[in-house]
């Protein structure tokens, strides 16, 4: 994991490799200060020495100056060296999963991909600037105080040896523990955070079955379970600082008694007592910082393994090798077409299927959730690959053509669709780049689109709001049948794209697709039986096979699902013109 | 309708100690009045534990101070005088490490018992916080969830609480704890030296100067990198969100090519944000090593010369105070960054707090009822299948008993969902005990909009409703509520087993009764199906169910209410015909001889209407029965023959 997070620091490796030598740097001449401090006093002070104090007191300033330059250069390294690491993530990340195929998209959903550009690449970078300003100063730090201590009075600085050991192990068994109790605190806090998230959502159904209370009284269960272990996690880091405390407070203490017999012995001087000092608070920080850093890197692990798993997933479906750029015409061929979305799921999706569809044909497809329509519709412009079996457009194999040659070609309307912030014609534009005005105003016309824009204030140039809020579903649906009609393809897939259009709108377009664009395949996914009852033959799926593929007629006479269907649907119908009314 | 469709959450920060960028949030109006708003919160509950805790930090301060002095001591005191006459009497300083030992056990003691408290503090305070903010959210109208976004709500509970845990537990103490180490440093600098405690107190000007100048540097960067962040992250989510649509029509190069652009842009303004903030800390460092020397010199020049009484212990404690001054000035220039951030977040959490809940001014309450000996209608404790509005009238004192039938009266009803926009015009219509009315018309026409009308999410602008005769107004929203049951297009389940989500309609549901409602839902079949039936559990919207079946729990849940009057928005076209059967069948069943109002997608919902509504833009244009309207030809012939346009 760590060499494929580590790829990504490239171009910044240098600042990378930068920032902590001159944050050693930094350490080394403060380690000076002291130093220089005890001489000012033993050697200035105590012998009456101006002079002495004077030139010590200059490289003071100087060190001070050079230790000042590598600390700034240290933070403006750091900052560069990490901001860049999260970029080259965000990078990698987003060029990874514009290769992913609709199967990878499936596997995280949206929202965890979100999350995982963004929180988890803003803990990574946080945690790199850590890792790169602190992780190497703070240990190195701690041995030069440790080294300039023993320098001084190694009796002395094993007592410092001694505290570091213990203070260590408590440290080591305080992190370990609250570790343990802050894990079980962020799962808590995510069934907190999701009853939250429940309840902004559903709130038209807690008010309508007045249940206020009722999720007023969860919550607080939820919110007593972070509390507990809220509780148990934080008492256990706050034992952090007291134990240090103890630990500072038990040196100075023990130097202070013992530095003073030497001193009287003749075995320290003074300033050297100060200077033992100094180092030993210095020690100790750094000792907690390091324990700091620990915990910090503990819980970016999380999100590094996160980030991981976005850029090792390896796409499904990728270019052939030789593509084939033409599709010679709109002609659909399943040959035993097997497929799966799990590998391991027993039961395929589409089990064995064979169809051959001309090309200019209108097809309608009809079948229960689950049967598998959108499937079959999406494996045509290889959105999925099959399992067994081969898929055939224009006569050739659809894996033998280019990806986005095939995708043009064959135009999908997703029965999920989405409109993007922008104008009216920046969205239909998405079909073909350069598109002039009346070839969108065109498309619209055909998707029956142009009557509900025309009426808008500012018609094609209106602003859609992030995911076309601001226009109803059956106009969104027509928006995407214009979008997806601009590519000029060659088959036109529409996946359920009607359902919020009212019939009579959904015959005009019908109307129009056959009388403008007779020469493209269409396959229409519907659930209403008039949205397809005109189409040249119906595919009738059940379970992943098919049950039926013939004209409305020939299904009408034999083929039980769709009689069924067609019943429920047109019961009325009936009995109106049998001049029986029903109530 | 209104769009007020759920905006999609996405991620966000989870849990704390993932706190967003530092850096200036927007403008806080009156922060003043804020603070003392917060602090008054935390000290309603925890005033006494937070008197406890500044005692707490006083003590270690003074703890800590005795300790420093003590450096002068041991040097003045006990080791000069020991080398002076070169005796080895280490009684007296014995004595006097004894003592220091004394200050630094109970140091280290308040310390710990200050940060337990703490602990407790702050956990509590979210706790409450967090509460109230639930308690508050659940008693605010409809309109407020349509307003804000989903994600900002989320937002208010998890970053800006957690910015002010941050406040509270560290900042608050650190700042109080650096002003008496100040203010004690001060003085004991001062009791040391004057002319060295001048130069300490320059070098602090300098300091200061230093970071305002790069905080206001950074400021600006921080907001630039803020903006970039928010600019990044928005077209992140909206690509992911289409990404399946993005593949379709082969957007990927343009969409990385937009990204690069945005990411670099984000690169360089948080590199310049961070590389700002970064410095920070080791100029100010180095300018405390600085002034460290300078008091170094000068106090080493002072003492050589006697001047002022400066001795070399002096000096000693003197310098080590001076890195103890130099300290919390650094930690309060910090500390007052994360203030500012708290309370951009204290903004937020109280302007939710102070959002006007629900008005519910009625007071005609809904009550089980039967009828006594005489034939009048009196109130009862026990289930009896009748229900009664018990209406107290003010003016004379009495209470009259109406009984709940279910008739539904709109009197010139005007609704807008501000007073500016009216999306509902003068709408009429009568729904008697037992009727079943639907609303038929396109998307946008008003129909989801009318039956919010009637359980009140929305107060209408003019007009009259009336429930039983009973103006609604004068209901209690509760009560109103629980009279009328509700079967949503958007199913909203709820994070639990199936058996719970049946029983929310029903909360003391014995299981009997929850399958029972199942079956009468046509459900039951299919959750036996279930790998542990009943048991079950359900995750984030019932996300492993199919549609239909999430529609079917739907129906269930509210026939186990058994209200008397329903509001059922059908699903639309989603669903496959064979469920949608099923579906039906429930929907009738549950419909039987209750007054229903339904906005209808099926052919067989609206012919067995007794009275089908059709609206266009917010008006009803057309009523009838099926075959009325149909003889009309009016709109609702059009939308019904739509089909029949081309055969």
């Amino acid at each position: 994991m760590l060499k494929t997070l580590a790829a990504q620091i490239g171009e910044y490796k240098k600042v990378s490799i930068m920032t902590p030598i001159v944050m050693i740097l930094e350490v080394i001449m403060e380690m000076v200060i002291p130093l220089l401090m005890a001489s000012i006093i033993d050697e200035g002070v105590e012998k009456g020495n101006i002079q002495h104090i004077f030139l010590i007191g200059i490289l003071m300033i100087i060190a001070a100056a050079f230790a000042l330059l590598c600390g700034i250069l240290g933070g403006a390294f750091g900052a560069k060296a990490s901001t860049g690491f999260a970029k080259n993530l965000r990078k990698a990340m987003f060029e990874k999963i514009q290769t992913f195929s609709f199967a990878n998209i499936d596997r995280f959903s949206t929202g965890s991909l979100v999350t995982r550009m963004t929180t988890d690449v803003t803990n990574l970078q946080n945690a790199y600037q850590m890792i790169l300003r602190m992780c190497f100063r703070a240990p190195i730090s701690l041995i030069c105080a440790m080294f300039m201590s023993f320098m001084v009075n190694a009796r002395l600085a094993s007592i410092y040896l001694g505290a570091v050991c213990i203070l260590g192990i408590i440290i080591v068994l305080i992190v370990k523990n609250a570790m343990k109790f802050f894990t079980q605190m962020f799962e808590k806090y995510d069934v907190l955070n999701s009853k939250v998230q429940e309840n902004v959502s559903s709130i038209r159904v807690v008010k309508a079955f007045v249940r206020e209370e009722h999720e007023k009284s969860l919550f607080e269960k939820a919110l007593q379970a972070v509390y507990d272990i809220g509780i148990k996690a934080e008492r256990t880091v706050a034992l952090n600082m007291p134990s240090m405390m103890l630990a500072v407070y038990s040196c100075i203490l023990l130097i202070s008694w013992m530095g003073a017999k030497m001193i009287v012995q003749n075995e320290l001087t003074t300033g050297e007592l100060m200077m033992l000092l100094a180092y030993c608070m210095n020690i100790l920080m750094n000792l907690l910082m390091l324990s700091m850093i620990f915990v910090m890197m503990t819980m970016s692990q999380a999100s590094a393994k996160r980030i991981y798993e976005v850029l090792t997933e390896e796409p499904d479906i990728k270019n052939p090798e030789n593509p084939v750029y033409h599709v010679k015409d709109g002609s659909i061929v399943f040959d035993h077409v097997t497929f799966r979305y799990y590998k391991d799921s027993e039961k395929p999706v589409l089990n064995d299927v064979s169809l051959s569809i001309k090309a200019g044909e209108t097809i309608g497809i009809l079948g229960g959730t689950g049967s598998a329509k959108s499937t079959l519709a999406n494996l045509i412009s290889r959105l999925y690959d099959v399992d067994e079996g081969s898929i055939k457009v224009g006569g050739r194999d659809v894996r033998e053509y280019d990806l986005e040659t095939i995708r043009n070609e064959v135009s999908v309307v997703l029965q999920k669709n989405v409109l993007f912030s922008g104008s009216i014609l920046d969205n239909l534009r998405w079909g073909k780049e350069d598109a002039t005005e009346e070839e969108c105003i065109r498309a619209c016309k055909l998707a029956c689109a142009d009557e509900f824009i025309e009426k808008m204030p500012e018609a094609y140039e209106t602003y859609i709001e992030q995911g076309g809020t601001n226009v109803s579903g059956g106009q969104r649906q027509r928006l995407c049948i214009a979008r997806a009609l601009l590519k000029n393809p060659k088959i036109l897939i529409l996946d359920d794209s009607t359902s919020a259009v009212d019939t009579a709108t959904d015959a005009k377009i019908r109307k129009a697709f056959r009388e403008e664009i007779p020469d493209v395949t269409k396959l229409i996914i519907a659930q209403r039986i008039s949205s397809i009852q005109d189409a040249d033959r119906i595919l009738v799926l059940d379970n992943g096979e098919i049950n039926g593929f013939g004209s409305h007629e020939e299904l009408l006479a034999g083929n039980e699902i769709y009689m069924d269907v067609y019943k429920a649907q047109t019961q009325g119908k009936e009995s109106e013109e049998g001049g029986e009314i029903n109530g | 309708m209104a769009e007020n469709k759920a905006r999609p959450m996405h991620g966000g920060p989870k849990g704390p100690g993932r706190r967003g960028m530092m850096g200036p949030r927007p403008k806080i109006e009156n922060p003043g009045k804020l603070f003392k708003r917060l602090m008054g919160y935390v000290f309603k509950k925890y005033g006494v534990l937070y008197v406890i805790i500044i005692l707490c930090i006083i003590t270690s301060v003074l703890c800590n101070i005795q300790g420093t002095m003590f450096m002068q001591t041991l040097i003045d005191n006990y080791i000069k005088p020991m080398l002076a006459d070169n005796s080895h009497d280490f009684s007296g300083l014995n004595h006097a490490i004894m003592r220091v030992a004394g200050f630094y056990a109970l140091g280290v003691i308040v310390s710990f018992l200050q940060q337990q408290i703490m602990i407790i503090i702050t956990q509590g305070t979210m706790r409450s916080l967090r509460k109230d903010i639930f308690d508050h959210m659940q008693s605010l109208p409809i309109k407020y969830f349509d307003t804000h976004s989903h994600g900002d709500i989320m937002s208010v509970y998890t970053n800006d609480v957690d910015s002010l845990r941050q406040m509270i537990s560290q900042s608050i103490p650190q700042i109080i704890n650096s002003g008496i180490t100040i203010v004690s440093v001060l003085s004991c600098m001062i009791f040391l030296s004057i002319p060295l405690t001048l130069v300490t107190l320059a070098m602090v000007a300098v300091m200061l100067y230093t970071s305002k100048t790069l905080a206001g540097f950074s400021g600006g960067f921080f907001m630039k990198q803020q903006k970039d962040l928010g600019a990044t992250n928005g077209f992140v989510e909206e690509m992911l969100t289409g990404q399946k649509v993005v593949k379709v029509f082969c957007h990927e190069d343009k969409n990385i090519e937009k990204f690069n652009e945005l990411n670099e842009q984000l690169c360089e303004s948080a590199n310049n944000a961070h590389k700002f903030s970064n410095i920070m800390m080791p100029i100010n460092g180095q300018l405390g090593n600085i002034s460290y020397v300078l008091v170094a010199i000068t106090g080493g020049i002072l003492a050589i010369n006697g001047v002022g009484g400066l001795t070399l212990g002096k000096l000693a404690s003197f310098l080590t105070f001076n890195k103890s001054f130099n300290m919390p000035i650094n930690q309060v220039s910090q500390q007052v960054n994360f203030i500012v951030m708290a309370l951009a977040g204290a903004q937020r959490v109280f302007a939710l707090l102070d959002e006007e809940p629900e008005v519910d001014d009625g007071y005609v309450m809904l009550v089980n009822a039967r009828y006594n000996e005489a034939g009048e209608i009196e109130e009862t404790k026990e289930h009896t299948g009748m229900w009664a509005w018990k209406h107290f009238h003010k003016a004379d004192g009495t209470t009259t008993y109406v009984k709940q039938e279910g008739n539904v009266e709109f009197l010139g009803v005007d609704f807008g969902y501000n007073d500016k926009k009216i999306v509902l015009h003068d709408i009429k219509m009568y729904a008697h005990s037992g009727e079943k009315i639907a609303f038929v018309g396109s998307t946008g026409a008003g129909k989801t909009t009318i039956t919010n009308l009637i359980n009140r999410f929305y107060d209408i602008q003019d007009g009259k409703i009336r429930y039983d005769g009973i103006n609604i107004n004068k209901i209690k929203k509760a009560d109103l509520r629980k009279s009328l049951g509700m079967v949503l297009q958007d199913t909203h389940l709820f994070t639990a087993t199936v058996k719970e989500n049946i029983r929310y309609g029903k909360l003391d549901a014995t299981d009997e009764e929850v399958y029972a409602a199942a079956k009468l839902a046509n459900a039951d079949e299919f959750i036996r199906r279930l790998p542990q039936g009943y048991d079950t559990v359900l995750t984030g919207d019932g996300a492993n169910l199919s549609q239909g079946q999430r529609q079917l729990l739907s129906i269930a849940r509210a026939a186990i209410a058994d209200p008397p009057a329903l509001i059922l928005d059908e699903a639309t076209s989603s669903i496959d015909t064979r469920t949608e059967k099923i579906v039906q069948e429930g929907m009738d069943k549950l419909m039987e001889g209750r007054t229903t109002f339904v906005i209808a997608h099926r052919l067989s919902t609206i012919q067995n209407s007794d009275c089908i509504m059709v609206l266009e833009q917010g008006r009803i244009i057309e009523r009838g029965n099926h075959e009325d309207l149909l003889k009309q030809k009016g709109r609702y012939y059009q939308l019904y023959t739509g089909n029949l346009v081309l055969s």
